[in-house]
């Protein structure tokens, strides 16, 4: 093996080349590496507004071209049931973020009514700005492949049957998801 | 400078927000051939930065982007298959 030695033109050089080289080399590698073209979501929670990131997200990795799959844990499982329409909500107690018309203490969000009152307000917010329904949102994640996958213990802990979730659904355990994420470099608990 | 740019198929996605613009400019680039430009108008303003991440994640090339009538517009040329 002969070793080269470096000549004149090694010596132009600069700092700002071999930077570049080295982000052009990363990239290249990073492109091939089939990491980079998966991703693994966990969706935990089951009201309204916690539907839509792991959807949102989702549908928008697997529109970049990666191979993509939403992990549906406890409350998340409301998301993917049939019923999800009725299911997905809001609560507006304990919750200082969310937009409400006028100031309310908390004595008069927890009165009955409030939750299907709020749903109905975010659901008509969202539409009002041409955000997607968690209903197109389910229907996209399925056109583009992306796997919705049902958590079979909280299934069985909940009392509900692989029936009463919707149309292309696949049922799994923590072992599946750890199998899929430690070979995607997206990993995102939602 | 966009109209030396011959466009092949128009994907109007204004008013759509988050990620609808994005899923539907995919849906439309599943049908072009190689080299054939996909133009995309949105008045969602984090397009302004989805739309060409989304650009660079798939190897495809924007040629341009700017404003017309009020509207985001991206002019997509699609590359060969990696």
């Amino acid at each position: 093996m002969t070793v080269e030695v470096p000549t004149a033109s090694h010596h132009q050089l600069g700092e700002e080349d071999v930077r570049r080289i080295v982000r052009e080399e990363v990239a290249s590698a990073f492109a091939k590496d089939p990491g980079s073209r998966r991703a693994a979501i966990i969706a935990s929670k089951g009201t309204l507004d916690w539907a839509y990131p792991p959807l949102i997200l989702a549908t928008a990795a697997a529109a970049a071209g990666m191979q993509t799959a939403i992990f549906f844990t406890f409350y998340g499982l409301n998301i993917i049931h049939k019923d999800f329409t009725r299911k997905l909500k809001i609560d507006p107690v304990g919750n200082p973020a969310m937009p409400m018309p006028v100031p309310m203490p908390d004595l008069v969000t927890a009165m009955p009514g409030m939750v299907s009152l709020a749903s109905k307000m975010m659901r008509s917010r969202f539409a009002k700005h041409n955000v997607a329904s968690i209903a197109t949102l389910l229907d996209s994640a399925r056109e583009f492949d992306v796997r919705l996958i049902g958590c079979q213990m909280t299934i069985d802990v909940f009392g509900y049957t692989q029936d009463d979730f919707i149309d292309g659904v696949e049922f799994g355990g923590a072992a599946a998801f750890m199998s899929m994420a430690r070979r995607s470099h997206v990993t995102i608990f939602v | 400078m966009s109209e030396e740019i011959t466009v092949d198929e128009v994907v109007d996605a204004r008013d759509l927000m988050c990620p609808m613009p994005i899923l539907a400019a995919s849906k439309a680039m599943r049908y072009l051939e190689p080299g054939q430009v996909l133009k995309v108008l949105a008045t969602d303003r984090g397009s302004l930065t989805d739309i060409p991440a989304w650009v660079e994640d798939t190897g495809n090339d924007l040629l341009s982007s700017g404003n017309e009538d009020g509207a985001l517009t991206f002019y997509i040329r699609k590359a060969s298959e990696p």
